[in-house]
């Protein structure tokens, strides 16, 4: 398929070029704002977001021309969901505080998920190590000086036993962040589920299992897109048979945004990902109105107050009109989109990180303004390490206060109706839209991440970004500007003890457990992976038979082979 | 006699995915008039090491976020010891706790670079210390 042309032109999104003020604002520029104009400059030639995207003096009615608030805002709990997806929002339930934590073994982890719990946290939200991200075990020569490190290390079902000991999974909901394994890290989950007496039909969660923006931003793939979304398929038809309740994908803006991209780019890249799963779900056969009510998504926070904002109120948006028009869906709860915030690990700051707490409480309260269903608040570690106790615990408390102290929740989407955060809405869903139409004239997202399109536009996007910092167009504060001399401070460690624990753990289990029915169980999941079956009863089966998590991705690779980019410099 | 350039391999070691850091060091590097050669995700010492000699760079520059520098980073400069290789210039940016910096250069790292170096930084950093050569 051909690119379309304007391939090359400037980025999507410039809108209001035929603005028309009124004669009363008309008068206002001329007898109010032209003399102070011309006693002083204003401090920019020009304002722009944090995405560089352009924002105008004044925002008033002659911004939204065209804009029909019973069709483009209505209420909330209402299509086009502009307003929120309840119609009471926070005045009912608060949003889920969702920490996201894990390092070293699970052990650990299992003491930092109760410490969390205790402390007032609602749901739980696990990082892996980059080997189980990868799809190898502990003991893996490419997992040397990784176990442990970025998150908790999960190479078996014993493994994922520790990590939810004393948790009741029927009353906890998890989050896992994981990929290109999700699929067996879940069935992880769903054994541990099962022993415990919990019920999958009530059980809920989220599995993060979105492949698309691995291959655009964060790159931990294992294999080539098509059996990449085969297996998220695979999930997508046994979660809406036996775990009605649980989200079985996440798909995610928020690492195509930490890769560099704009906002604009964060949503358009994201919500068309949404399409795509939809699209490939039903030429399976899957029927839109039964799964598609378990998506859900995640964005990030960056520091850009507004267009935070109005990038999540253009999300829900988009999604209702993707569903409703593209996909002809008639179930409403398919229409709405739910989604999780983290705030923006890439914002903060390795300089001052004190001011980290700051950053992290205004993107969060952007969030919490745009309406989001959970939330992840950085730690003011971030730019360092992963979290100490200390660094978490504040993370936490500026979620708990921005919820009781701030008064926000009071009313459902206070911004509504600002001239300001309408305008933006409008024009930052109108140039999401013009991304998307891109995408679909390549013949979609696989297509076009093939094409490394979206990879190419988020390494412009960074590039221009650094630039700007680098020639203090853009100020940080306590990096290029306000810059003063500091100590080191106290940071988690996560030792190679961890590593040695795991390994003599997994000598231990390949000892103790059946051979010939872990041999056996690979074996049919290989037979299974050359044919068009599901393979999530398959994957199940090895995992309670205690096979491990590089066993049984290394049955599939053998089958499906691996993935490698083209890189884009 | 036009001057030879700075012949650079920028290189991702270990398991780590986020590649914004060596994306953008790479090309303001190539935008400063090196020799850039990218190497892409996932790459062993081993790897590096060998793709240094092959590409006979006069830089290494080593992006690491995820926390296994230090068994890295010595594999590395094992390796290019064992090659001969004890004139190239290896660089580490990424997120490396100030407490391990003594220890990285002991094993021969040239420099680290810490979240929020500027890249003019790195370039002048560069451009000076293989100035005589060059």
């Amino acid at each position: 398929m051909s690119e379309p042309s304007d391939i090359k032109t400037k980025s999507p999104g410039r809108g209001a070029e035929s603005r028309k003020p009124s004669s009363a604002e008309q008068a206002w520029e001329k007898n109010t704002l032209a003399p102070t104009l011309a006693k002083s400059v204003e401090r920019q030639r020009e304002f722009t977001t944090t995405s560089s995207y352009p924002i105008r003096r004044l925002y008033t009615e002659a911004d939204l021309a065209g804009w029909e608030p019973a069709r483009d805002l209505s209420f909330p709990g209402e299509p086009p969901y502009t307003r929120g997806i309840h119609p009471t929002m926070y005045r009912t339930r608060l949003w889920t505080m969702r920490q996201f934590a894990g390092f070293g073994t699970a052990e650990d982890t299992n003491q930092r998920f109760r410490y969390l719990l205790a402390h007032g946290q609602t749901g739980l939200s696990t990082a892996f190590d980059l080997p189980t991200l990868m799809g190898y075990d502990s003991d893996h020569p490419l997992s040397e000086g990784e176990v442990g490190k970025c998150g908790v290390a999960i190479s078996s079902l014993a493994d994922m036993e520790v990590l939810f000991d004393h948790i009741p999974l029927a009353d906890v909901t998890t989050s896992m962040t994981i990929n290109s394994p999700a699929a067996v890290i879940w069935a992880m989950y769903l054994a541990v589920a099962e022993k415990q007496g919990a019920d999958w039909k009530k059980i809920s969660g989220t599995l993060q299992n979105d492949i698309l923006k691995e291959y655009i931003a964060q790159k931990e793939y294992i294999y080539p897109p098509e059996p990449s979304m085969r297996l998220v398929i695979d999930t997508f038809e046994f979660g809406m048979k036996h775990t009605p309740k649980f989200n079985v994908i996440s798909i995610s803006g928020y690492h195509i945004r930490e890769a560099g991209s704009t906002a604009i780019q964060e949503l358009a890249f994201t919500l068309r990902d949404g399409m795509e799963y939809v699209e490939w779900a039903m030429r399976r056969g899957l029927p839109v109105d039964e799964f598609t009510p378990q998506l859900s998504f995640f964005f990030n926070a960056h520091n850009d107050f507004f267009e935070e904002i109005a990038k999540y109120r253009a999300a829900r948006r988009i999604w209702h009109k993707a569903m409703t028009e593209r996909y002809q869906s008639t179930n409403s709860r398919s229409w709405a989109l739910r989604f999780h915030t983290q705030t923006a690990g890439c914002s903060l700051t390795a300089q001052q990180p004190m001011n980290n707490v700051v950053r992290t409480a205004i993107q969060a309260l952007a969030g919490v303004m745009g309406g989001t269903q959970s939330l992840h608040t950085n730690s003011l570690d971030e730019a360092w390490a992963l979290p100490t106790e200390f660094a978490a615990t504040v993370a936490l408390r500026t979620q708990q206060i921005i919820a009781h102290e701030t008064g926000v929740t009071n009313t459902v989407d206070p911004l509504g109706g600002s001239y300001f955060v309408e305008a933006l809405t409008n024009e930052v869903e109108q140039g999401a839209w013009e991304y998307i139409r891109r995408i679909d004239a390549m013949g979609g997202m696989v297509a076009a991440i093939e094409k490394s399109y979206p990879q190419r536009e988020i390494a412009e996007a960074s590039y221009r970004y650094q630039m700007a910092v680098d020639r203090k167009e853009k100020i940080i504060v306590g990096v290029n500007e306000y810059v003063t001399p500091e100590k080191p401070i106290e940071l988690l460690q996560i030792d190679e003890t961890v590593a040695r624990r795991q390994a003599a753990r997994l000598s231990k289990l390949r000892a103790g457990r059946s051979s010939v029915e872990v041999d056996r169980r690979l074996q049919a999941l290989r037979k299974a992976a050359h044919s068009s079956e599901n393979l999530m009863p398959f994957i199940y089966d090895a995992v309670k038979s205690y096979a491990t998590l590089g066993e049984i991705c290394e049955a599939m690779r053998t089958v499906f082979g691996a993935y490698e980019e083209v890189s884009v410099t | 006699m036009p001057e030879k350039k700075i012949r650079v391999l920028i290189a991702k070691p270990g398991l780590d995915g986020h590649d914004r850091g060596a994306k953008i060091i790479a090309r303001a590097l190539r935008d400063a008039g090196m020799e850039v050669i990218y190497t892409g995700l996932r790459q062993t010492p081993d790897m590096i090491a060998s793709a240094a000699a092959q590409e006979d760079v006069d830089v290494i520059g080593l992006s690491i976020l995820s926390g296994a520098h230090n068994t890295l980073c010595p594999q590395l400069m094992k390796l290019l010891h064992e090659k001969g290789m004890t004139d190239v210039t290896v660089l580490v940016g990424g997120i490396i706790p100030e407490a391990d910096i003594p220890a990285l250069k002991q094993a021969g790292i040239a420099e680290i670079f810490l979240p929020g170096t500027s890249t003019q930084d790195i370039i002048e950093f560069i451009q000076k210390r293989l100035a005589p050569a060059h």
